[in-house]
């Protein structure tokens, strides 16, 4: 463990910023040209875990562990947010048979 | 040093798999990939907490709950009917100008310090433990009923209810 955390000594902040914009720009593609509401659903999980990193490693910069309760707060609350989302798909799908996002722009079936 | 590059590497190109892959069964296990590499983003960080959490629930319980739907539905063979390529070049450019927006953002700082662990406990299960139990004790409750009702909510949305109803 001790061997490990010398190595992310020399990594500058600035690199983990990068990273997490990357990962956060490619979850906004993803919502952006997925029709799937599955995928769709994947991609705001993939934007989420970005902050999450992020988080973490401003918590560890400046040496404050609230950061990553925080981060243990996100979690619980993605997992709830899961729960309903895939219902609710569940229940899409059963009443038009299909997850396509684009017929669900009329509120109504 | 170069291990952290490595992990970044396959982070971006597993996240980008997870977008661009036809089947969503394999953006699911490309998902489960892309966590694990986030997994070990937490251990170079000396975060042990947030790395075991983040293993557990994320890449134990979401993703299987993903799996299950996705097998519920039976999504695997009829393939979704793709935008058009205008709508996708449009999207990519509008997630790409945010992308150069970040990072133009981001030439604007100085030139940052490394990221320098100071306490090594920072991250262990008991310093976590002390401040979530005594500083955010209020919200840590309120997670909880959070939780229950997402539950209760699940149930209700997810059960069919092909019998009428019955008014009292």
């Amino acid at each position: 463990m001790e061997s490990l955390t010398q190595a992310i000594k020399i990594v500058p902040l600035n690199h983990y910023i990068l990273l997490s914009a990357i990962i956060f720009s490619i979850g906004v593609i993803g919502v952006l040209i997925r029709r799937n509401a599955i995928v769709v659903f994947m991609s705001v999980e993939l934007m989420l875990n970005a902050v999450n990193l992020l988080l973490t490693v401003f918590s560890v910069y400046s040496n404050d562990p609230n950061g990553q309760v925080f981060v243990f707060f996100i979690m619980a609350l993605a997992a709830a947010e899961i729960a309903i989302g895939l219902a609710i798909i569940v229940m899409i799908h059963r009443n038009t048979n299909s997850i396509d996002v684009d017929i669900l722009n009329r509120l109504k079936w | 040093m170069s291990i952290f590059y490595f992990i970044a590497f396959l982070s971006i190109l597993f996240s980008l798999l997870v977008i661009f892959a036809k089947n969503p069964v394999h953006s699911v296990l490309y998902l489960i990939i892309t966590f694990f590499t986030f997994t070990i983003h937490y251990i170079l960080l000396n975060a042990q907490f947030l790395a075991i959490v983040n293993f557990i629930v994320y890449m134990g319980a979401i993703l299987v709950l993903f799996l299950f739907v996705m097998m519920m539905l039976n999504l695997n063979k009829d393939a979704e009917p793709t935008k058009s390529i205008y709508v996708k070049m449009i999207g990519v450019i509008g997630g790409g100008s945010l992308l150069v927006t970040l990072v133009a953002a981001l030439k604007g700082l100085a030139k940052s310090q490394p990221v320098v662990l100071q306490n090594v406990n920072l991250g262990s299960v008991q310093n976590l433990g002390k401040v979530l139990f005594s500083e955010f004790l209020l919200p840590f409750e309120v997670s909880s009923i959070l939780l229950l009702s997402a539950m209760v909510g699940a149930v209700l949305l997810a059960t069919r209810d092909n019998k009428p109803k019955v008014t009292v």
